[in-house]
Formats: C-alpha cells, sequence, structure tokens
C-alpha cells in the first residue's frame, strides 16, 4: 500500500481487485471475485444485482464487517487517501459510524427491540463524539425532525415497536448521518417498504446526501429506482462485475445481456407493452459451483453469437467498450449495440 | 395468584393427607395402647372427616388454630398457623423461620457467585467462539454440570478443612453475630452450589449471546462503530438475558426451599435438613409446612419473573 498508488487514484472511494472467500464446509465461496470500483466524491453509485450477486458482501467489505475469521479478504479499499482493509480493527471501528455510515435492508429488525430510538442514536453520537447526554439528546431531536419524523421530541423515547416499517428506516438513515459520514452505504434500504414509502426513503436520501455532501452507494436489485439516484452504475452477476458505466449510459446503450435482462424486467405503467415482461430465465449461479467460462453463459440468450464455445471455457475480461463504460461479454463490441438497441425498441414500444 | 395460592394449599393438606400410614399411631412409642392412640387421634383432630381437617387447617393459616381445646393442656398455634409438630412439641411456623435464614443465606450467596461466574464465563466462552479458550470453559462447564454435589461437596471437606486446614469445620453462625466466622462456614456450600449451577448458566449465556450475534441489529450496532465489547453486552446479552432471567428466577426459588444435600454435608441447620428430618421422623404436619412454604416461593417467583418480562422487553409491556 505504498503512498503513489494513494496519489495516482484521485477517486474518493476506490475498491481495486476485492476479492471475498467465505470457507464454508460445502467449500470455497468466492462471493466477491476481483471487483474494482471508483466513485467520485459527492456522488452515488447504485451496485445492482439479484440476490447472490456479492453486492451485499461488496458493502459489507468496505464497512470492514465482514469476520475476517471466516473469511479471507483480498485487495485494495482506499477511502479519501487511506487504505482500509490494512487498518488495524480498532482504527477500522473509528471509521464505522463516523467516516463511513450503513444503513441496511430490513428497518424491522435493525434496530434493538429493548432500546429507545433516541438512546439507539445517541449511542452512535458517544461512540465517536465526546458529547454530554443532554446536547446529545438534543441533537438526536433534531436529526429526527430531518429525516421527517412528526413529532420528534415525543417520539424520540419512542420503542422500535412503536413506529412503521417506514419510520423505522428513517430513523436508521438518521442514525447513519447523525455524525456526518464522508460516505454512506445503503443496503437496499427500500426492499422491505411498501412502494409509497419507498419513494419517500430515496427522496429523503437524495435530499440529505445533498445537505451533508455525502458519497453514495446504493446497493440493489431494482433498476427501476437506480436512474433517480444514481450518477453511477455497476452491475454484478455471480459475485463478479459484469458491466460499469454512468446511468445514462447504462439506460440509454447498455451491452452486457444481463443488463439487458434486468432492464426487460422492469414493470411499466406507463406504456403498454407489445409483450410481457420477459424476465431472465433460470436461477443465479451457486457461488461454490461457479460455471466455467462466462458465469451468466447458462442463463444468456445470445450465447450463439459467440464462435465455438467460448462462453462456457473461457472466463471474459471486464473491458472498456467506452469511454467510462465495461462491459464482460464476447459478444462483438458492434453485435452487442445491435441487440441492445432493437431490445431497447420493443421495451419503448415501437417494434421495428 | 390468590386462587393459585389456595390451590396450592389444598392440593399439599390432600397429598399428605391421604397418604398411607396413620400420624396418631405415630405419637406414642413402645408403650402404646389402641386407648392411647385414639386420645391421641382426638388431640390432633385426626377424628374428623378430611374436609373438616382441611377447613381447620385453612382457617388456621389466617386466625390461628387451637388444638385439643378440651384437653387440659391446650395447645396454642398462633396465626398465621401452618400446623404444629407433635414430634417437637413446636409450632410448624416457628420451625421453618429457624431454618429460613440458614437457607436464605446459602441459597443468596451461591446465586450471587454462580450468576457473576457463569454469566462472565459464559460472555467469555462466546466472544472466543470456536477457539481453544471456548472450548475449556465448556469443558470446566461439562465436569462441573456433571459433578455430584455431595462428591464436589466432600472433596472440600476433605482438602480445604481436614487435610490442609484452611477453614474451621463448618459450623452455623449468624453473619451479625460472627461475620468472619459466618464466611468461613458458607464459603465452602456456596462453592459447590455455585459450581453446579455456574455451569449450566455458562452454557446458558454462552448459547443466549451466540445465537442473537446472527441478529440484524448487532450487526447495527458493530456498523456505529462500537467496540465488540459493547456490543457484547450491552446490545447480545441484554437482547438473550429473558431466558436467563426466567432461568435464575424459579433456581433461586427452588434452592430457597432447601439444598438438601449441600445442606446435609455442611450440617446447615437449614430447611433443606429441616426437610430431610421431618421426613425421616414421619411429621407429617412439619412435611406440610416446608412444602406449602417452598410451594410458595416457587409460585412467587414465577410472579416476579413476569413482572420482570416487562421491565425486560419494551413490547411485553404494551402487550
Amino acid at each position: 500500500m505504498s503512498q503513489e498508488s494513494a496519489a495516482a487514484d484521485q477517486s474518493f472511494l476506490s475498491v481495486k481487485d476485492l476479492s471475498v472467500a467465505f470457507r464454508t464446509e460445502d467449500g470455497i465461496v468466492r462471493a466477491v471475485d476481483g471487483v474494482t470500483l471508483s466513485i467520485e466524491r459527492g456522488q452515488t453509485l447504485a451496485i445492482v444485482g439479484e440476490s447472490g450477486s456479492g453486492k451485499s458482501v461488496t458493502a459489507q467489505a468496505i464497512m470492514g464487517l465482514v469476520d475476517r475469521k471466516a473469511a479471507t479478504v483480498d485487495g485494495e479499499i482506499w477511502l479519501d487517501g487511506e487504505e482500509l482493509l490494512g487498518l488495524p480493527p480498532a482504527d477500522m471501528q473509528r471509521l464505522r459510524g463516523s467516516q463511513i455510515a450503513m444503513i441496511f435492508q430490513d428497518p424491522m429488525s435493525s434496530l434493538h427491540p429493548f432500546y429507545r430510538i433516541g438512546d439507539q442514536i445517541a449511542e452512535a453520537i458517544s461512540a465517536h463524539r465526546d458529547v454530554k447526554p443532554a446536547a446529545a439528546r438534543k441533537e438526536v431531536v433534531e436529526m429526527l425532525k430531518k429525516v421527517g419524523i412528526p413529532a420528534a421530541e415525543r417520539r424520540v423515547d419512542d420503542y422500535p415497536h412503536q413506529l412503521s416499517g417506514g419510520m423505522r428506516q428513517r430513523v436508521m438513515i438518521g442514525m447513519a448521518l447523525i455524525n456526518s459520514p464522508k460516505m454512506l452505504i445503503a443496503d437496499e434500504p427500500t426492499t422491505a417498504l411498501d412502494v409509497t414509502v419507498q419513494a419517500q426513503i430515496l427522496e429523503l436520501i437524495t435530499e440529505l446526501k445533498a445537505e451533508f455532501g455525502t458519497t453514495v452507494i446504493m446497493i440493489t436489485h431494482d433498476l427501476g429506482i437506480v436512474a433517480d439516484v444514481a450518477d453511477e452504475v455497476a452491475v454484478m452477476y455471480g459475485g463478479r462485475l459484469v458491466e460499469v458505466g454512468p446511468t445514462t449510459t447504462i439506460y440509454a446503450s447498455p451491452e452486457m445481456p444481463y443488463t439487458l435482462g434486468l432492464l426487460s424486467s422492469i414493470p411499466r405503467m406507463d406504456k403498454e407493452l407489445p409483450k410481457r415482461l420477459d424476465p431472465i430465465p433460470g436461477n443465479p449461479p451457486s457461488p461454490i459451483n461457479l460455471p466455467p467460462g462466462c458465469v451468466f453463459q447458462p442463463r444468456c440468450a445470445y450465447v450463439s453469437r459467440v464462435p465455438g464455445d467460448r462462453c462456457s471455457e473461457e472466463r471474459p475480461e471486464l473491458l472498456p467498450t467506452a469511454p467510462n463504460h465495461a462491459v464482460r461479454c464476447f459478444i462483438p463490441g458492434e453485435e452487442r449495440r445491435q441487440i441492445a438497441h432493437d431490445v431497447l425498441a420493443v421495451l419503448a414500444g415501437d417494434p421495428q | 395468584m390468590v386462587l393459585l395460592l389456595f390451590l396450592l394449599t389444598v392440593v399439599v393438606f390432600f397429598l399428605f393427607t391421604l397418604l398411607p400410614g396413620d400420624p396418631a399411631r405415630l405419637t406414642c412409642g413402645k408403650s402404646c395402647t389402641p386407648a392411647v392412640v385414639e386420645a391421641n387421634r382426638h388431640r390432633l383432630g385426626l377424628d374428623d372427616p378430611v374436609l373438616v381437617q382441611y377447613w381447620k387447617f385453612f382457617t388456621g393459616l389466617f386466625a390461628g388454630r387451637v388444638f385439643s381445646p378440651d384437653s387440659p393442656q391446650p395447645i396454642v398455634c398462633n396465626a398465621p398457623c401452618l400446623g404444629y409438630s407433635f414430634n417437637r412439641h413446636e409450632q410448624v411456623l416457628t420451625l421453618i423461620t429457624r431454618a429460613l435464614p440458614v437457607t436464605i443465606a446459602l441459597a443468596l450467596g451461591g446465586f450471587i457467585l454462580w450468576l457473576v461466574v457463569g454469566i462472565s464465563a459464559g460472555i467469555y466462552a462466546a466472544l472466543r467462539r470456536g477457539r481453544w479458550q471456548d472450548r475449556s470453559v465448556m469443558g470446566v462447564a461439562l465436569v462441573g454440570y456433571s459433578m455430584p454435589s455431595f462428591f464436589i461437596g466432600l472433596m472440600l471437606i476433605f482438602f480445604v478443612v481436614l487435610k490442609w486446614n484452611w477453614l474451621p469445620f463448618p459450623q452455623w453462625v449468624s453473619p451479625f453475630e460472627d461475620p468472619v466466622g459466618f464466611l468461613q462456614t458458607m464459603i465452602l456450600p456456596w462453592i459447590v452450589i455455585a459450581v453446579l449451577y455456574a455451569a449450566f448458566y455458562m452454557r446458558l449465556t454462552r448459547n443466549q449471546v451466540l445465537e442473537v450475534f446472527g441478529d440484524d441489529f448487532i450487526r447495527t450496532a458493530r456498523a456505529k462503530g462500537l467496540p465488540e465489547r459493547t456490543v457484547v453486552t450491552k446490545h447480545a446479552l441484554r437482547a438473550g438475558l429473558t431466558p436467563i432471567v426466567t432461568a435464575a428466577g424459579l433456581d433461586l426459588a427452588g434452592l430457597l426451599g432447601g439444598a438438601i444435600i449441600t445442606e446435609s454435608i455442611f450440617s446447615l441447620p437449614g430447611l433443606g435438613s429441616l426437610a430431610v428430618n421431618s421426613v425421616v421422623q414421619a411429621d407429617l404436619p412439619l412435611i406440610t409446612g416446608i412444602t406449602l412454604t417452598t410451594a410458595t416461593f416457587v409460585l412467587f417467583a414465577n410472579l416476579i419473573v413476569d413482572l420482570l418480562y416487562g421491565v425486560l422487553d419494551p413490547r411485553v409491556r404494551v402487550a
């Protein structure tokens, strides 16, 4: 971890060749394999993928929440000029909750059932700053107001079970932002919530991100919400990145068949579609027993576009196809763009 | 609760009254004649129908009662009258209140010792899960759990008292009269009780903490940047405390009913020794009284544990 490599990369957060492998009874699970990412300060990166694609483990590795006794973590994670994976646990613990914060998928179970929400947030303050209880409480009430909890002065003494799911997620967001962290990781923050509440929570995150100048990683399986919140999109499959690019590019000219599949799986209410939703056939691969060759190949509709058995024999690399846009696919670039064009045309409702 | 206590008196009374054996026959020794037995039966009120006997017993609990009122020497038993031991010529309540402080001292001291040792060792093992520290703590717990208390007790007396002369032979003294002598007497019995129970609490605490470790709010606590120590004690242990409190309440209540083996080994004049002697002497009123007292402890412990649930878990409070 030399100083030069830090200086060479100006990105606020940069993940280099991150691999996380869990030792289990059934074998080694490569949950994350060679992920390289970077985000500029104040930007939002969306990591998109199905369950088991490695997106949550990537986030937990950045937070230092992967149990090093159960898993090996390789690679480098640079946050604002500091390498995180090599930090002693005590230093990482100081960064957690103060510099990097995280909100989780299920607000119902992510708060301790036996403590008042105000005390739980205040605990995040006292873990990192020397603040008197009365001042901390005031700060907590201010934060609860900011995240849109009505009657915050009263609600601060509520227990989690007295709040709705949406309110609890607001509490989680408040807890994450109470120390004004530089970086916020949101791991499927809306998955467990009602649709109406989902939009409110996303809006809240976007608002507060602007106010606090926080850099955000948004982890989701729903490409539908990404367009509204993210600047960059990284699509993960089978523990690997398969396509990375600016959000506009990913929506306008995706090239990886898996990304196309995800885009085709978004239900649309605004257009009459010529055909029903087009789900990706099959299931995500078992992380213990990844298929040889391209991990997506068993589910890919376009395998025949690649001569021979290359897709099932050789692992494709993540290669740049345009500035800032990289794709992991053997189909030649021109042909990929044609396929995407056709699929998007069908989605847009003007069949050729 | 009141209803339960009432049912308790009914069950205990009839359990022992309907037992085979004739208490009146036991009141006189070898020189017995049928006439004396009959006279005693009348004196004890044993010639009344069972329900009348129960009624007298029950009202005696509140108003006191007088045995053999028509004889020249009536026996007065003050309220709350648990009965009268004709073997010992004393009121059952007096016997119990004399034995109770010993048992309370034994039970409370052991209770505190085993909770402190058991819970801290359990947390320690949970923190070092899967490593040699965890395995050795759990190994010791298993040994402690499987060793009979009379064996531990006798070994302790043999080595600590007889062989090494570290402590005088246990001899009950009140802590108010002779605090040092009290501690010297009680330390070994406390250890015997603590070894037995601490082993169980180590395993319970370790398993509770490890079970809660998988919960989402533990991950939240870590994400806040709390030190692992706080995560374990304040978050994991707190969430897993309910079964520990339940077990502790009931175990303490059970012990207050007398630790028969421990009290016998260390010749402590507590409820356990009293119960053993009353059974040996077939002293029915005393057995009934002790059983009723012990059962009442358990009942109250249940009530207290139920109330504690509300304190421990805010979700129960609302419900």
